[in-house]
Formats: C-alpha cells, structure tokens, sequence
C-alpha cells in the first residue's frame, strides 16, 4: 500500500474540516473495503480519516417506528442487538450473514453503503425498507442514495450520520451467496409495508435497484405465486465466473419467492 | 508516527508508518509470530487477534486503528508452561496438521464461545468458521477441537 497521512478526529465537524482540506483524502468506517483496495493499490488516498473514535456516530436507537442506526454500528452489533431483532428481525439477519464473524466485529454500516458494492446486502435492505440515509448535510432517500456501480449520491466530503429504518409490517431477505466471498450473487429484499408491498435486488445488476414490477404483481397479492411468472431482465443481468446472466435473472426471481415465502 | 495499546495485558507502544498493518505490527516490531498471515487478504483468518474482546483480521486493521486498544494475540493464552484449556483441546484432538491457520482458528474459537456460550454444537462451529481457512482441510479434529475447548474453559 502507498504510504499517506492518517487522522483520527474526534467528531464528525473535525473529520468533515480534514476530508475538506484533504487532497485526496478518504473516510475510513471499518476499512473492511478500503484497506484491501490500499493494499492492491487500486486506492492511494493522500489522507485517510479514520471514523473510528467518533462516539456520536455509533449506537442503535428505536423511536417508536423507526430504527435509527449509527453510521459506525458494526454489522455484529446490528445482529445482535435485540431491538433490531424486535423491530426488524430481517435486518439483523441480514447483518448477521454479512462476510465472516472478524469482518463483521469491524465492518459498519456507513462504511458498506458508502462504498455500494453492486453485490453488497445493505443497499437491498435500506431501498426496501424505504430507509432514509441522514448525512452531516442532509437527509437523501434510500432510493436515491445508490446512484451506479460504487457510486452513491454522496458529495465527495460528504459524511453518513445514520440510517433511519421504518419499521415494516414484515420483511425478508434472501441472498444466494457466493460460498468464497459471501457476497451476494444475487439477493432479494422484500417488505410489507402501510405502504404496500415493496422490493429491491442486490447483486443481479451494476448497481442495487428497486424491483417495481416486482411491487407491482406483489400488490395485488403477496404470496410466492405471484411472482411464479416474474421474468428478470437478462440483458441488465451482471454476468462473470460465479453466473450466467440468464442464471442471476433466474436466481431473482427464486430469491424473491423464497423472500416473500418467509414473510408470511 | 507513534502508537501506545495494550497488547497481552501489557503496554506497548512503537514508532509505525499511517501503513502498518497491525499484523506487522505484532510480528516485525513486538517480535509476536504466532499470529500469521495467509493470505493477507482477509479470506484465510490466520491473523485473528482479539482487539478489545472481538476477533478481527489483523492484516485488514491498520496499526493505528489500534492504539488505545487491548489487544490479544495466540501468545497471550496461555498461562505459562499452562496452555489455555483451548489450546490444550487442540493438542488433544489433534486440532492441527501443518499448524499455519491454528492461531487464528484458536482466537476464533475464543470468539465463537464468547457469542455462543461453551455448549457448542458441531453445525454452529462451522457456521462460525467460515472466515477461518485449513488449507489442509483438517477441519474435522479443528471443529471437535473447539466444542470440547469451550466445554474446558468452565472447568
């Protein structure tokens, strides 16, 4: 890894004034991401700002329906905490399935969805529960937030507070992991909501989207069987070593039915 | 720039560059080589070290992440000439081949009983060590190894 300059700022004021008059600085959550990207020298940020100490970033609250999540809560702490267990069980599990045990003790949240791996799991959860991503600037709409392939509705210096879940009637996530990277090679997220039904998928495609037409045959009746003719894009599918394009469209839609199944 | 941690329940500190790695941190500066590097990708999990109670992979932690940090490596288990009971159901299941991966599959297991508790059945352990690589594929006596150390640390 190329050699650059660290900081460990106490709060989020002093970590947004360092990555402002950074040349190339970069934020770091648990690094989980960043550090290997370094170390392939695929990354060489002049300035790294580690988030590490800053205590106002951690922590998991529940407020009436909503779920607010830290920035810098680790995918550990969010599978084991019991008011996400209560609230949104699916979202514990989710977090609970992310990596290997010692990549979720320093893995967060903030640092998943700022990076927006097309096949990480997050994004699905936060499109499909309709979550709202809260910077130090603004709030942005989970919908919004994931923009393309790594690439997110973030400024460049911009940093994630937190993440407000609404709690959903019932939700549920299947992923069909890769068994080397456990990354999702496709992973189906869907919620029943006072809204109406509501889905996304991660892994299938460049970037993690919401499944509208999906939405619709689960409005009008949400059960597996709605889904039973859903045809994936293929040629929007993602297509390498691990599958087929025609497999991940295939994979979508049995994802989605186990998904929808296990809501019941 | 320099880093002061609590490594084995005793002080340490060191000069480091922002780009240490904790794992060479431990291995060049503390001369601690029972923690290893595999892969150095954060696949294998031979460089497990405990920081702060929770298992990690120390080649994917910078040094300085950890200052202020306890830190706990396969060298601080036993107690003397007495292995910890862990370590001791290792030796006793022939938890090992080559030995390469056992530091880290030692700290994990240490992990899986802090979250599992020490009545573990075998589907858990393997479940939990999914971040943990035997390239000699020895992961029979490794699993047998971790239930029985976890029922030892009570006695």
């Amino acid at each position: 890894m190329y050699s650059f300059s660290y900081h460990r700022p106490a709060s989020v004021a002093e970590a947004s004034d360092l990555i402002a008059n950074a040349a190339d600085g970069k934020l770091v959550a648990g690094g989980q991401t960043l550090l290997p990207t370094m170390k392939h020298r695929l990354a060489s940020p002049s300035d790294v700002i580690d988030l590490g100490a800053i205590a106002e970033l951690g922590g998991i609250v529940v407020n009436g329906n909503i779920v607010t999540i830290g920035a810098m809560t680790s995918h550990a702490e969010v599978a084991a905490s019991g008011e996400v267990q209560e609230a949104i069980p699916a979202l514990a599990a989710l977090a609970g399935n992310i990596g290997d045990p010692a990549v979720r003790n320093r893995g967060t949240i903030g640092g998943s969805i700022a990076n927006n791996d097309p096949a990480a799991d997050y994004p699905a959860a936060i499109i499909a529960l309709g979550a709202t991503v809260r910077t130090n600037r603004r709030e942005i709409a989970g919908e919004d937030f994931f923009t393309g392939m790594f690439e997110t509705a973030l400024e460049e210096d911009e940093i994630i507070v937190a993440v407000d879940f609404p709690r959903p009637e019932a939700a549920a996530y299947m992923k069909f992991e890769n068994p080397a990277s456990r990354y999702a090679m496709v992973g189906v997220f869907v919620a029943r909501t006072g809204g109406g039904a509501r889905a996304a998928v991660t892994g299938a495609t460049d970037c993690a989207h919401r499944a509208y037409r999906m939405e619709e045959a689960l409005a009008k009746d949400f059960s597996p069987t709605a889904l039973a003719d859903f045809e994936a894009p293929v040629d929007r599918m993602n297509a390498d070593i691990h599958a087929s394009a025609e497999y991940r469209a295939h994979l979508v839609r049995v994802m989605a039915q186990r998904a929808v199944a296990a809501c019941a | 720039m320099k880093i002061d941690l609590t490594v084995n329940g005793q002080a340490a500190s060191g000069e480091v560059e922002a780009r240490t790695l904790l794992v060479d941190f431990l291995r060049e500066q503390l001369r601690l080589t029972g923690t290893h590097v595999g892969c150095d990708t954060s696949q294998c999990g031979a460089c497990v070290v405990m920081v702060d109670g929770k298992s990690v992979k120390s080649c994917t932690m910078l040094a300085a992440m950890a200052g202020g940090c306890d830190v706990t490596t396969i060298e601080g288990l036993a107690n003397g000439a007495e292995l910890h009971p862990m370590q001791q159901a290792f030796m006793d299941n022939h938890g090992l081949q080559c030995g390469f991966c056992t530091p880290g599959m030692v700290m994990s297991g240490l992990d899986i009983v802090n979250r599992h508790g020490r009545e573990l059945d075998a589907a858990t352990v393997r479940r939990e060590l999914n971040g943990n690589i035997c390239r000699c594929t020895g992961y029979q006596n490794i699993v047998k190894s971790i239930r029985e150390g976890a029922r030892a640390m009570g006695d």
